[in-house]
């Protein structure tokens, strides 16, 4: 009994061992990295524990934009992606032709570099001395802009980190919702149908409470994914987030790391943690609110 | 009979909700195809300006959709200007390493839950689950000091170390495993066989399609892995594609060459979009039973 | 509501891109289902019975032919409007939605003239949860209940808004053993109590004999023969018939008629003088063998089953189309012992003749 355990044990040794390094000493260490203040990198000292770095991040006005700018992308593609991304799913599972040949073109973006990818909308969308870009162009076309959507006024820059993202994680969700929509079974239409139920109530007394547990999955995903947007946005607007505004608390947590010659690991780990509580509390509201509506089937 | 075959007939005619059902899938294919378009409008716009040439693409104010001379110059540009096949082969590199290493370590983990018997055996797998929740946000800014402190920055053993685990895919594994037949292992041991050959001979191969996916799955996020390569290399010599595409953005080909710049961004892309075609089904099985971005 | 089909074809383009043409999966109905009887569409998987029933509901248009409920062609009208209750294979109960929602369901969905008050609705969903016996589960849902129990609720979800007739396809197949025997008494009790013509699809031959008024035997999209159960097995139109209907099986030999004598193998066993010669198959029903010690017909004996009051004896002989044919006898009959010969002679109103190609019944 004794040996097994020991091969066991043996054959989990390396995941544990990687996992204990790299995932559970980081998880402990950075609690106790955001309470040791004025924690210098060259000496590995500090100066006192206590909650100085989360005040100090807490009042940096770089900390409350990206603060900001991140509620604000959660807050409008959540909503707009998962809607989209329903009303396309609905569209697919109730063609037959060319269903497939939609379905691959919709999972491009899923396996695409964020970063490249960022470049070319970067460049549909920037206007430069030379070129309003193409989006001015079709702008033109309705008498509206021109206007520079990756430096120029707020609002702007936000729409275009907005579109991207949305760009970006609609093939997850499409590809999830199809799925849920496939596994409903045809019967229930076809009694409903028998029924005389009108199209409308089939969507929202059958089908959408059918897929419920998926869409629940897809909002809290997209929360938690939305809460840690940063990729995107290097993509848009370069490293430079803070410069152009545009930081969101990942890129911060970050900026703090990347920043000087080894950083500030203490503002980091504080903001880090803060996101943490964040989006923890997001979820558990999530989970809480969906619980009343949704309807596992057992 | 056929289910969807009589969902689809039984489709033909019927109005729903007072629209007729053609014009009704007149507008949902039109719907889709307005996604496919922006779906594939960046692609196209940037096959396009990659074979524009750097003169044509910086006289054109108003961008023209389309181009009647196309060049492959700027493709020669991106590998010359900058250290494109540098980074392409440093990606390879850490994409194949980090890979092989995570299916080294998921597949054991995985046959250690799934077949051995030992104790605190549940214990230990629900606490491998509740890893899964740790956001890489938290526990990133640790590695950092880690890797720096070991003076392991510029370095793929600091770049592929940290990559290597994915606590999902060893759940995900341990459930194709359990799926094999008890009966299969006592006959093997009968047989004399031993746990690693049992693992190698009959389980890997019979559980080759999720061992492809996750394999695929791991394959992709290192290839499109940017903020810890980031974070942990600012020696070009070390740059992964995604690093490499942001400072051939930022300093790039010395002037702003956008055409090189969306050459660069094709050639990055274009294995991964390959990659997705062959392995289409599968990957985006894999993708549904829980793969993530980011 | 009498409901009559006439003509009534459904074609499918073929599956694959290679084969050409069409299925017929109904093939030219033409019969009419009198009012107020249970009648089971019988025959093997792909026969086209559940395309017949999804004709009747309206799920699938027909090729050509009409229907009729009573005097009305409800041909062209969707299924909403042919107020049909169906019972489905799975159920089909919303598994989000209790017992009481599912049968006020369709309720719901009337409109105009037809609507109910809410009142009218929950007294019509409780007296259809009477009538199937479930008065007590209103409340759970649908994954609460045993397979049975959600059966019940199908048929009273089917029958709540009055249908003219109720279809149930394949009602009895995902329950055990023991609950189908309970559960086909039960509808054959529902039916009879509100009198709707009802129609239900089966591929197993026992459950139509057992509680069908009519059955409709098909096969390949072609009604084979239409009766009562009874009449139905004594008289089968042609082998299928003859072979699809019955437990243990018809047996089969290979037999020709000569000079007025049906021979099986050597043996002559019936006198036929009014057919001409020519290579035919015998069927004879298990029961239509008497064991004898100097019986005309010998075969090998394999085995013998004790099943109580009868016993089946299982044999082997050349001409049997099958590996082993099987008789069933009285548990008094004498049979040898310690032998592996048995000779059987056959009781002549038992034994039915086929033509040898066409399988047309000629006596």
């Amino acid at each position: 009994m004794e040996k097994k355990s020991v091969k066991a044990w043996l054959y989990l040794l390396p995941a544990m061992l990687f996992l204990g390094i790299f995932l559970i000493y980081p998880l402990v260490d950075v609690f106790v990295y955001s309470f040791e203040e004025n924690y210098n990198f060259a000496s590995q000292s500090y100066t006192g524990t206590g909650l100085f770095n989360y005040s100090y991040v807490l009042r940096d006005p770089y900390f409350l934009q990206a603060l900001k700018n991140t509620f604000l992308l959660v807050v409008i593609t959540v909503p707009l992606s998962t809607g989209l991304a329903l009303l396309i799913s609905v569209g697919l599972s109730s063609i037959k032709p060319l269903r497939e040949l939609y379905q691959t073109v919709f999972f491009l973006p899923y396996v695409t570099n964020t970063l490249a990818v960022g470049l070319v909308f970067m460049i549909l969308f920037k206007r430069t001395p030379y070129s309003d870009g193409f989006v001015n162009l079709l702008l033109s076309l309705f008498h509206a802009g021109p206007v520079d959507f990756i430096d120029g006024p707020y609002g702007a820059k936000m729409l275009v980190l907005c579109l991207y993202t949305i760009w970006v994680v609609m093939p997850f969700k499409i590809l999830i919702l199809t799925s849920a929509l496939a596994s409903v079974n045809q019967t229930y239409y076809n009694a409903a149908k028998i029924d005389g139920t009108s199209g409308l109530r089939i969507f929202f007394r059958i089908t959408l409470p059918m897929i419920s547990p998926s869409l629940v999955y897809l909002i809290i995903t997209g929360f938690i994914g939305a809460f840690k947007a940063y990729s995107d946005a290097v993509a848009l607007f370069g490293t430079n987030l803070n410069a152009a505004g545009m930081n969101t608390i990942v890129g911060y947590v970050y900026d703090m790391l990347y920043g000087n010659s080894g950083g500030y690991p203490s503002y980091a780990s504080a903001a880090a943690i803060l996101l943490f509580a964040i989006v923890l509390t997001i979820t558990c509201i999530n989970l809480l609110v969906s619980r009343k509506h949704v309807h596992y089937i057992s | 009979m056929n289910n969807t075959e009589q969902s689809k007939t039984a489709n033909k005619g019927t109005a729903v909700s007072g629209v007729p059902a053609k014009l009704r899938k007149a507008l949902t294919y039109v719907f889709l195809s307005l996604w496919a378009l922006v779906v594939l409008f960046p692609f196209y716009w940037m096959v396009l300006t990659s074979v524009k040439s750097y003169g044509a693409y910086n006289s054109e104010y108003l961008p023209k959709l389309y181009t009647l001379s196309p060049t492959f110059q700027n493709y020669a540009d991106a590998f010359t200007a900058v250290p494109l096949a540098n980074y392409f082969l440093n990606t390879v590199l850490f994409t194949v390493i980090t890979t092989a290493l995570m299916l080294a370590a998921t597949v054991l983990a995985a046959y250690a839950f799934a077949r051995l018997e030992f104790r605190g055996k549940n214990l230990v797998f629900v606490l491998f689950l509740s890893l899964m929740m740790i956001p890489n946000e938290l526990v990133i800014i640790t590695n950092y000091v880690t890797i720096t402190s070991l003076n392991l920055r510029n370095t793929f053993t600091g770049l592929i170390l940290p990559s290597v685990t994915s606590v999902f895919y060893i759940y995900l594994l341990k459930e194709n495993f359990e799926q094999v037949p008890d009966q299969l292992y006592y006959a093997a041991k009968v047989d004399g066989t031993s746990d690693l050959k049992y693992l190698f001979r009959v389980m890997v191969p019979l559980c080759k399609p999720t061992i492809v996916t996750i394999t695929i799955l791991k394959a992709i996020e290192c290839w499109n892995s940017f903020v810890w390569p980031r974070l942990i290399t600012d020696d070009q010599n070390y740059f992964l594609v995604s690093n490499g595409i942001q400072s051939i953005r930022e300093s790039g080909f010395g002037r702003e060459n956008i055409p090189a710049m969306m050459a660069a961004v094709v050639v990055i892309s274009l294995p991964l979009i390959l990659l997705f075609l062959f392995f289409r089904k599968m990957i985006m099985a894999g993708v549904s039973r829980g793969g993530l971005k980011g | 509501m009498k409901v009559t089909l006439q003509n009534l074809t459904k074609k499918f383009p073929a599956r694959g891109k290679k084969s050409q043409g069409e299925v017929i999966a109904v093939n030219h109905f033409d019969f009419v289902i009198p009012d107020g009887k249970l009648i089971g569409l019988l025959g093997p998987s792909g026969c086209g019975k559940s395309t017949a029933l999804n004709l009747l509901c309206g799920l699938l248009k027909p090729t050509e032919g009409r229907i009729f409920f009573g005097d009305e062609d409800v041909t062209d009208l969707p299924p909403e409007k042919r107020e049909v209750g169906m019972v489905f294979q799975n159920y089909a109960l919303y598994p989000h939605l209790t017992v009481m929602q599912n049968i006020l369901f369709p309720l719901q969905n009337l409109k105009g003239a037809q609507k109910l008050s809410k009142a009218e609705m929950d007294q019509r969903a409780r007296d259809a949860a009477k009538l199937v016996q479930i008065g007590e589960l209103m409340d759970r849902k649908p994954g609460e209940l045993s397979g049975g129990q959600q059966q019940r609720v199908a048929i009273a979800r089917a029958l709540v808004k009055m249908p003219r007739i109720l279809l149930m396809d394949e009602p009895l197949s995902n329950l055990d053993a023991r609950l189908r025997l309970q559960t086909r008494e039960e509808i054959r009790r529902i039916q009879r109590k509100t009198q709707i013509t009802t129609v239900f699809v089966t591929h197993d031959q026992e459950e139509a004999m057992s509680i069908s008024d009519l059955i409709v035997v098909m096969k390949d999209g072609v009604v084979q023969q239409i009766g009562k159960p009874q009449e139905v097995y004594d008289d089968p139109h042609n082998l299928f018939v003859a072979s699809f209907l019955g437990t243990p099986p018809i047996n089969l030999f290979h037999g020709r008629i000569e000079s007025g004598r049906v021979y099986v193998g050597d043996v002559p066993i019936l006198e036929q003088p009014a057919l001409p010669d020519q290579e035919i198959t015998v069927g004879v029903r298990p029961e239509g063998f008497v064991p004898k010690e100097d019986g005309a017909f010998g075969c090998t004996l394999k085995g013998v089953e004790v099943m109580g009051r009868d016993v089946s004896v299982v044999f082997t002989h050349p001409a049997c189309v099958a590996a082993a044919g099987r008789a069933i006898v009285s548990a008094q009959s004498q049979l040898p012992s310690g032998q592996n010969q048995v000779r059987f002679d056959f009781i002549p109103e038992k034994i039915r003749l086929f033509h040898g190609i066409t399988e047309e019944r000629i006596r």
